[in-house]
């Protein structure tokens, strides 16, 4: 009979989620203690709340643990395969921007496009005997804007963090990761290829086509809808 | 479609790998996990999508095998690379990453030829050897030969580094659509690339001020890139008429017979095209001879050109008209580069095929579904 909201735990995106719901009514507020990740919503009713990973929200929502959800746009495209069969987005909410892009070292000045980072593929695996690597953690995203461009040539690295410093340590030639304003990519002298944006992220509302819905959760849902439509 | 009893699966792969060991092939039973480093050099990033990979404390990256043709390939190359026929049943294991209702474990029965002795022959005893075992069942064969279009692209006046780009890209249509509009002319060249060519002319180097060397790829590698970049700009454009021709052969979808006489007439004017064609003739009289009707085989030449990318010659497959929801019950092809590469210096012409038991039992009325 409770429609379970899914939301970030912490940080930037947990503020400007509850901003953004706040500016719609509802108030979204942590209980407890700080750190007890348990949470409530008031200015409607039927809503629980539950704080979660960012990261696991998308598996959250395709698990069908819970009707709504809001996280990157990035993360559901890359850890749901057919993201689309197991959710649907509700609403932009027009903050955490980001973009995920493919950058190579500022040097390369024959490298601009996707195009020439194939060309440069093939040469280099010609020189050293494997495939020019491409660091990320965004595996899915990543392999599949480069069939989709026809790359060859290439594998992709296991990255979780600190993805930029990958090619000065020697462990990549090229990496696949988000940037905001690209300082950071800039600050360890790469660039971006000049049609290398893979997906433009920000903050998404998103609904769960899996979960149970019980009597009443749908007008809850309407009601919902009705009051984020509106900004107060 | 409804999956069929595994017992009943496994009892049709047997009894069609015994049709193949009865031709003379021997049987062989590949391991079922295969070092993930070859495949992944092979097939690059795309097998990832495709086969599960799982972690060996001792062994590194594993793979379940995708197929069967890799492993068997391996283990001829290692035991020298003599001619020889070789039979297997087994499942293979493939990630269904966008459709839930396809099957990511499932049985293949292949025969593979190892023999350059008439590798034309050899072609049409597969062919022959699997629709042989599919008679009967409402199944309709394709062919193609990707050494037409290889072929084709050794007549066009074509640098070599244009040439072995398109070579490289062939199993991927659209990047090698892009490049033949490049090379032909019919793009206009990217702004970046503009300056960078002003700058060389100018007796600049685009590498002053380029900022800090950081990575594996050396200086050399891309002063080596902007001498074939410069060198390229120099390229007269592909002709119009040769785009053409191309297209016409890539284009080319017929009865076998009637695609012979064009790529014929059309290798008037590409001559390199007529050793292939003359192949092409080779195998369909070895067909002939082997009691397929080739006057009603249709020949498409671009057929297998987005599958993975081991086939370099004749290509084939056989799928169910009217069921688009079902897989093909047959496919298979000519694999020489493969053994070239697998066999670490030694190299022999090559060609298999797999059955997939389980919809050949389907159509023979296997289950209700």
């Amino acid at each position: 009979m409770t429609l379970k909201l899914g939301v970030p735990s912490k940080g930037r995106l947990m503020e400007k989620t509850f901003d953004w719901f706040g500016a719609r009514g509802l108030t979204l507020q942590r209980t407890g203690s700080d750190r007890e990740y348990a949470g409530a919503v008031t200015g409607i009713d039927g809503v629980d709340l539950v704080l979660l990973s960012a990261s696991e929200i998308p598996r959250e929502l395709a698990a069908g643990r819970i009707h709504l959800g809001v996280t990157g746009s990035d993360l559901v495209r890359d850890t749901l395969a057919a993201w689309d069969d197991h959710v649907t987005e509700l609403d932009l909410m027009g903050f955490g921007h980001a973009d995920l892009v493919i950058a190579v070292p500022q040097a390369w000045v024959d490298v601009d496009s996707v195009a020439d980072l194939d060309s440069a593929a093939a040469a280099f695996r010609a020189e050293h005997g494997f495939r020019l690597r491409i660091a990320t953690k965004y595996h899915r995203l990543v392999r599949e804007f480069l069939k989709r461009e026809g790359v060859a040539d290439y594998q992709l690295v296991d990255s979780q963090g600190a993805t930029e410093g990958t090619v000065k340590n020697g462990t990549a030639e090229a990496i696949a990761d988000i940037t905001s304003t690209g300082e950071t990519l800039r600050a360890n002298h790469l660039k971006v290829l000049s049609d290398g944006v893979i997906h433009r992220s920000q903050a998404t509302l998103f609904k769960s086509r899996k979960a149970g819905w019980q009597p009443g959760d749908r007008e809850t849902l309407t009601a919902l809808q009705d009051r984020l439509g509106t900004l107060v | 479609m409804n999956r069929l009893p595994k017992a009943e699966v496994r009892a049709e792969a047997l009894r069609l790998r015994a049709r193949f060991e009865a031709a003379g092939a021997t049987p062989v039973d590949p391991a079922v996990l295969q070092p993930a480093a070859t495949l992944l050099d092979l097939y690059g990033e795309d097998i990832r999508a495709r086969a599960y990979v799982t972690a060996d404390p001792l062994r590194g990256e594993q793979m379940l095998r995708p197929d069967f043709t890799v492993p068997v390939v391996q283990e001829h190359m290692a035991g020298g690379a003599d001619p020889a026929r070789y039979t297997y049943a087994g499942v293979v294991f493939r990630k269904q990453e966008n459709d839930e209702t396809r099957p990511n474990e499932y049985f293949q029965v292949g025969l593979e030829i190892f023999d350059g002795a008439d590798p034309e022959g050899a072609d049409a005893e597969v062919f022959a050897a699997i629709a042989d075992a599919l008679s009967g069942l409402a199944v309709k064969p394709a062919t193609g030969d990707i050494g037409i279009t290889r072929a084709a692209l050794a007549g066009l006046s074509l640098s070599d580094d244009r040439r072995a780009a398109l070579m490289r890209h062939l199993w991927r249509p659209r990047r090698f659509r892009a490049l033949i509009d490049q090379f032909a002319g019919r793009k206009p060249t990217a702004p970046h690339r503009k300056a960078l060519l002003a700058t060389m002319a100018a007796g600049g180097d685009p590498l002053a001020g380029a900022g800090t060397m950081i990575g594996l790829r050396s200086a050399d590698e891309i002063r080596a890139r902007l001498d074939r970049i410069a060198r390229d700009a120099d390229q007269p454009p592909l002709p119009a008429a040769e785009v053409d021709l191309l297209d016409q052969v890539t284009g080319m979808k017929d009865m076998a017979p009637a695609a012979l006489e064009r790529l014929r007439d059309i290798a008037v004017d590409l001559p390199p095209l007529g050793p292939a064609t003359t192949r092409l003739a080779r195998r369909l009289d070895a067909l002939d001879a082997r009691g397929i009707d080739v006057g009603t085989l249709p020949f498409e030449a671009g057929f297998g050109r987005t599958t993975l990318e081991y086939y370099d010659g004749f290509v084939f497959g056989f799928t169910v008209p009217g069921r688009p929801d079902l897989p093909p019950v047959a496919t298979g092809g000519r694999y020489d580069a493969l053994t070239r590469l697998l066999g670490r210096g030694a190299a022999i012409p090559a060609v298999g095929g797999i059955i997939r038991p389980e919809i050949a039992l389907h159509l023979r009325g296997g289950a209700s579904g």
